[in-house]
């Protein structure tokens, strides 16, 4: 069953640290396709650490590794947070920027779904 | 000074070294640098992006100077492709800057000028919003190191600089003794607001632990809301209609905030991507910079001196801000400028790179130092396929895979010498630590400019511009890393 969220997408140490050596290596590559969600979102979609999730916005789907569950209190029940980087910006479907030359980067809305093995 | 180790005859030790890996722009690195392999084998005063920066960036002989459709060339040819491919275009962009010289962003300016095209920068997806939010509520600013001397109240707000600026709390506005803050971390109050618990907030000695810090835990898209309300509440307003509901943050506590502000002798807001790449975008960055400038508005009070706030954005880039400061003083406008009648008009939405992709306008792209094929609006990374793109960097990058003229450049602040801005707009000279064969984007896009004027001036009839542009200072391209010299 698939759940409504709101991912933050941000910086990382480990996304940070490992966008040096390449952006084409497995340590970015891995740094920026785990996505961080808290222990009661985990077992509303039935997931644990290491499992993959769906993450689709508009006509846009990624796939994500799950993270070490977060406690509630350190991430809210749902939001989502992955490391900013291309399987991110592929759910920024939206070009629009209002006026502004931003287009929204953060608090996009999601669906949120197990991927079956 | 380090003693070099003894087993390796081919150290040389650089001191007040610079990291351009993010806006801090520490200058006191120490780089131990092997000459025979050419790369730094280790570094002191650096933080874990530094130490990364540092160390992956050893020289790499395997990749070719310049590839074409994927094939190799020489630099001249793809000079020589690239100035064709910009003087041919009807509207040509240049964009990126980020992680450049100074030196090497004039050049980009006058290539844009000459060809009549767009010029924008990193900024536009980063802190464009608080660059709009300049122009319209101004900004009280301050250098880092005014803020380690001063600052007695540091309030962080949509950011984790733990992980994206590890030194600025350690080196700078955190623990530092100061003149005025001789107790350094004793002496100061942090205030920290976000949507989620990050590895920052271990900064902080809440409540809970004895201190007067206070974690701002706000509702994502809400920050606005929380602001403004501050602002009401410093100048003695009610705010009776604030909504602690939809904020998630309790009325008494910004109450607290604001006593602990007003009572504040340089309370200091330090803003990140929270407020500029979420709902509201320049107004989130305008409420906190209109926040600081209520407070120094305010009348002194008896035997307490006026309170002197300043606000900064909190740039990710090592030269982000050199490409503001270059891109202003050469135009006018800090970034999202188009030259297509002949003089820069700057327009938000309309010149920023993300709107002319997406909107499929762009017929030419020069990127420089930056990715956008990585971190851009899926509309806007599908129309960078469809143009000839040309693309400067020292590493293959999603970008460079799918650019028409691919350069390999050297690495600024490694490689190259030259200026940087650190993102409270101090200018830094970097010290390279050891040389490259490769080109740098100074010496590339000053001959990509070369021919670029060359090509317009046999084809005066086919001229863009009406005369030669005014942002062009090095009519005859005086690279300034001529007779670079070596620590």
């Amino acid at each position: 069953m698939s759940e409504k969220m709101i991912l933050i997408a941000g910086r990382n140490s480990k996304q940070g640290a490992s966008l040096n050596a390449g952006k084409m290596k497995p340590e970015y590559i891995e740094a920026t396709s785990t996505v961080e969600m808290n222990e009661e979102d985990m077992k509303k979609l039935n997931v644990q650490e290491g499992d993959e999730v769906e993450i689709s916005r508009s006509d846009a789907k990624i796939t994500a590794k799950c993270g070490k569950p977060k406690k509630i209190e350190e991430l809210p029940s749902g939001l989502i947070f992955m490391a900013y980087g291309p399987l991110s910006s592929n759910l920024m479907t939206d070009g629009d920027t209002a006026g502004s030359g931003m287009p929204i980067s953060k608090n996009l809305e999601v669906e949120v779904i197990a991927k079956k093995v | 000074m380090p003693e070099a180790p003894k087993e390796n005859n081919n150290i040389k030790i650089i001191e007040n070294a610079t990291c351009t890996f993010c806006g801090c722009v520490c200058d006191d690195q120490i780089l131990h640098v092997d000459t025979k392999e050419n790369k730094i084998v280790k570094t002191l005063n650096s933080c874990v992006l530094g130490k990364a920066w540092f160390a992956e960036h050893y020289l790499d002989t395997s990749l070719p100077e310049c590839l074409i459709d994927g094939k190799k060339a020489t630099y001249e040819e793809g000079i020589t492709e690239a100035a064709r491919v910009l003087t041919d275009a009807k509207f040509p962009i240049v964009y990126g800057l980020s992680d450049t010289t100074s030196e090497a962003q004039r050049e980009a300016v006058a290539i844009a000028d000459w060809v009549g095209g767009n010029l924008d920068t990193t900024t536009s997806v980063c802190h464009g919003p608080s660059g709009i939010a300049f122009e319209g509520v101004g900004e009280s600013t301050s250098t880092l190191g005014e803020m380690k001397n001063r600052s007695d109240v540091v309030v962080f707000w949509g950011g984790n600089p733990a992980e994206s600026h590890p030194r600025l709390f350690p080196h700078y506005v955190g623990t530092p003794k100061g003149r005025f803050t001789p107790n350094g971390r004793d002496d100061r109050i942090f205030i920290l607001a976000d949507t989620r618990t990050t590895p920052s907030r271990r900064f902080l000695r809440e409540e809970e632990k004895g201190g007067k810090d206070i974690f701002l835990q706000i509702k994502p898209g809400k920050d606005f809301e929380v602001l403004w309300t501050l602002r009401a509440l410093v100048k003695g307003k009610k705010a009776s209609n604030y909504n602690e509901e939809e904020t998630g943050i309790p009325f008494k506590t910004l109450e607290k905030i604001r006593d602990i502000v007003l009572k504040a002798k340089y309370p200091t807001f330090l803003f990140g991507m929270g407020l500029t790449m979420t709902r509201g975008r320049h107004f989130n960055s305008g409420a906190v910079l209109a926040l600081a400038t209520d407070l120094n508005g305010l009348p002194g009070k008896k035997n307490q001196p006026k309170v002197h706030a300043v606000a900064k954005p909190v740039r990710g880039h090592g030269n982000v801000t050199g490409a503001d400061n270059v891109v202003s003083w050469s135009t006018g406008y800090p970034f999202g400028i188009n030259f297509s009648k002949g003089y820069p008009i700057f327009n938000p939405g309309e010149f920023t790179t993300t709107d002319l992709l997406s909107r499929g306008e762009a017929d030419a792209a020069l990127i420089i130092a930056s990715d956008p094929a990585s971190n851009y609006a899926k509309p806007a990374i599908e129309h960078l396929h469809k143009i000839p793109v040309i693309t400067l960097d020292p590493k293959p990058s999603h970008t460079s895979k799918l650019a028409h003229v691919a350069f390999t450049t050297a690495t600024y602040g490694i490689n190259v010498e030259g200026t940087v801005y650190r993102m409270d707009d101090v200018p830094i000279r970097t010290r390279p630590a050891f040389e490259s064969p490769y080109k740098s984007d100074e010496e590339i896009l000053s001959s990509i400019k070369d021919r670029i004027r060359e090509t317009l001036s046999k084809n005066r009839s086919a001229n863009k511009v009406a005369q030669e542009p005014r942002t062009d200072l090095n009519k005859k391209s005086k690279l300034h890393t001529a007779g670079r010299r070596s620590i």
